[in-house]
């Protein structure tokens, strides 16, 4: 096609004049509609989850949504997210690691012994506990690469080896307690962002989004591509720092934002940044939409397994150490029971795919504080764990048949 | 069957150049002595039967296979194809019947899979404009490059195809049943992609089952039988003749139903020929 005067004026993007390109508020609003209609959701469960879910906890028992209990929920949902956090890295490339919850139960395992009945340094401890996390994974990544065992076998098998040696680590005692003053025990229970450190950060997101979707706009302009306009970027730049203002705000009646939630925050920011701006984020999404594809296209799709399988099970040990300084002690217990399937659903939840290629980081955060949600607002209202359990499972089971209902009507809709 | 000798060949220095290949796995010899020629601005057509060895000799091209002997002759060099890079890095690109897309990728994305521009802080802009260029080179008809593969048809997933093939300008590009399990309309894009390839000056090598489309696109039309060379044709060359080299006899299943069908329509009448 040569490029004459008309065609060099156009947008290099915009020259098809098939394709519907929204450009006010009600196109918006309705490409919206359409993507949801195709099976596209995003985070649009999530969101209408919490909704229910919040408005029902909040009708039996107003407290649920009192600052102090959202406070706590955070901490809660900071330990169990992190672990998710990890889970989103192995379903992207889609496999799945159902040992999370033996792996963070280990380490904090070790973390007691090193730290409180070893004496070694407690920075020391923590990251010997995450450094043998990724030994798991790295042993999980060379049965699947050398050994095309599949990943639900193998961390099947690591679930039980692991909680193994995590009783053996107990030893017979069955449980270390970590002294109560010491700085992880504060930072697990106590530590809130003092109040202007916390309204600074909450400004942060929205100066981001300005700063970068500005450099975006300037940039496609002058390489004359469509741009999305200023205002819009404006307009959504208030409105999400006037939210998080007003967050943070409500937190701040109660005790504060936990440090420990700040933690978390940063490591899926970092992640999301990491899945989704690096090479290594794109090989991960490609690996997980068709592997041979990646291989093909001269991606190194065995280093992407392994990268996948040991971030996760990393952040599996080190959401066990945070575990155990929000209890101040590691025990028996310590990611046992519903750990697992807590962070596998917070991740499906979400709007991470089972089905691999499909996820973000952010559906680690906003899937842990829905199933943190169900966690506390059954716990407030005194349920026995039995309850908890099937109710819980319930959830998880809705989850995953949204996103195969969702996955089926992509593919019908062509956006697979 | 008509074999057509040297005079009507393209002038200049073949692209690539293949003398005396053979493949052997095992007992079975795929090809046998197989010799090709490729200009720049050239379409070689491959055509066979199932088993001829074509995707044999594709394989080889592309540096996944490495033939039992013979001599590869690539922009004048004696070259060995050790594996995929080696062909990529010389300008051989490859685009197989599968396409090797991830439909869960957009458009960009799976141009630039592998090759993405700063690994660490990726340049989404560059990488648009790039991809954009190369389609409009193609003057391909993409409605979005932001969209994922899922949502196109086969014809535009071709084309993302061949253009993310010609995203490391290569000499040579080598495309498996490009227009297999196409529409009509979507296989006459594809066709005109082939020619506007050929247009930037690469030499093209295509394998098709298509009669048609070989003879719509292709500058010759070189015939392996049994894993041998069995003759090199031109677009002008009838039906009967060229079915006549890929299957080895003029009296075959093809002809005789050809002429069955022939019989009753100029005679208007039942009967056997």
């Amino acid at each position: 096609m040569t490029k004459d005067g008309k065609q060099a004026a156009m947008l290099l993007d915009r020259s098809d004049v098939r394709v519907k390109h929204e450009s006010g508020v009600s196109d918006a609003v309705r490409a919206f509609f359409d993507r949801v209609k195709s099976g596209d959701l995003g985070s649009l469960p999530v969101v209408a989850g919490l909704i229910i879910i919040w408005t029902v906890f909040a009708s039996l028992n107003p407290i649920f949504l009192s600052s102090n209990n959202l406070v706590n929920l955070l901490f809660d949902a900071s330990t169990v997210g992190v672990i998710s956090l990890g889970i989103v890295c192995v379903l992207m490339v889609g496999e799945i690691d159902l040992s999370v919850g033996s792996i963070s139960g280990f380490a904090s395992a070790l973390v007691g012994t090193l730290w409180v009945n070893q004496g070694w340094p407690i920075a020391l401890a923590i990251v010997a506990a995450v450094a043998v996390g990724g030994l798991f994974g790295c042993l999980y990544a060379l049965l699947f690469n050398r050994l095309g065992m599949p990943s639900f076998i193998s961390t099947l098998a690591g679930l039980l080896a692991v909680l193994g040696m995590q009783l053996y680590v107990l030893g017979a005692t069955g449980s270390i307690n970590l002294p109560y003053g010491s700085a992880i025990v504060d930072f697990g229970q106590l530590l809130v962002m003092p109040r202007p450190v916390s309204y600074t950060l909450a400004v942060i997101p929205g100066i981001v989004l300005l700063v970068s979707g500005l450099r975006t706009i300037t940039h496609r302009r002058a390489a004359h591509l469509s741009a999305p306009s200023v205002s819009g970027i404006v307009f959504r730049a208030v409105v999400m720092t006037t939210a998080l203002e007003l967050v943070v705000f409500y937190l701040n009646q109660g005790r504060g934002i936990p440090w420990m939630f700040g933690l978390f925050v940063g490591l899926v920011v970092a992640m999301s940044y990491a899945l989704t701006r690096t090479r290594w984020g794109r090989s991960m999404t490609a690996v997980g939409g068709n592997r041979e594809a990646a291989r093909r296209a001269g991606i190194n799709v065995r280093f992407i397994y392994m990268s996948a399988f040991v971030l996760c099970s990393m952040f599996a040990a080190f959401g066990g150490v945070l575990s155990a300084a929000r209890l101040a002690s590691a025990s028996q217990q310590a990611g046992t029971g519903d750990v697992n399937l807590n962070a596998i659903a917070a991740a499906v939840i979400g709007g991470t795919s089972l089905f691999g290629g499909r996820g973000n980081a952010y559906s680690a955060l906003l899937g842990i504080i829905v199933i943190q949600s169900i966690a506390n607002g059954l716990t407030l209202l005194d349920l026995s764990s039995s309850l908890r359990y099937m109710i819980t499972g319930a959830v998880l089971a809705i989850a995953v048949i949204v996103d195969s209902l969702a996955r089926r009507s992509r593919v019908s809709h062509g956006r697979a | 069957m008509t074999d057509i000798s040297d005079e009507t060949i393209p002038s200049g220095e073949p692209v690539l150049s293949l003398r005396g290949v053979s493949k052997n796995f095992g007992a079975v010899s795929a090809l046998t002595d197989i010799d090709l020629d490729v200009h720049a601005g050239e379409v070689v057509a491959l055509v066979g039967d199932n088993g001829a060895g074509k995707s044999t000799l594709v394989k080889i091209l592309a540096g996944v296979h490495q033939p039992s002997s013979g001599t590869i002759t690539f922009s004048g060099n004696t070259v060995t194809l050790a594996n995929p890079s080696t062909a990529l890095d010389l300008g051989i690109a490859t685009v197989f019947q599968d396409l090797a897309l991830c439909e869960n990728l957009d458009v960009v994305a799976n141009i630039f899979l592998g090759r993405e521009l700063s690994p660490l802080k990726l340049d989404e802009t560059s990488m648009e404009v790039r991809a954009w260029t190369l389609l409009n080179e193609l003057a391909a008809r993409i409605p979005s490059v932001r969209i994922p593969i899922a949502s196109l048809s086969g014809g535009q997933r071709q084309t993302v195809a061949i253009a993310r093939s010609l995203l490391l300008e290569p000499k040579l590009i080598l495309l498996d049943e490009p227009t297999a399990a196409l529409g009509v309309a979507q296989t006459a894009e594809v066709l005109n992609l082939i020619e506007r390839v050929r247009d930037r000056g690469l030499g093209v090598v295509m394998i098709s089952h298509n009669m048609e489309d070989v003879r719509a696109v292709a500058d010759r039309i070189v015939v392996l039988r049994l894993g041998r060379n069995n003759g090199i044709f031109y677009p002008d060359a009838s039906n009967h003749e060229l079915v006549g080299a890929i299957t080895g006899a003029a009296d075959n299943s093809v002809s005789r139903r050809a002429r069955r069908l022939q019989v009753p329509v100029n005679s208007n009448q039942e009967g056997h020929p």
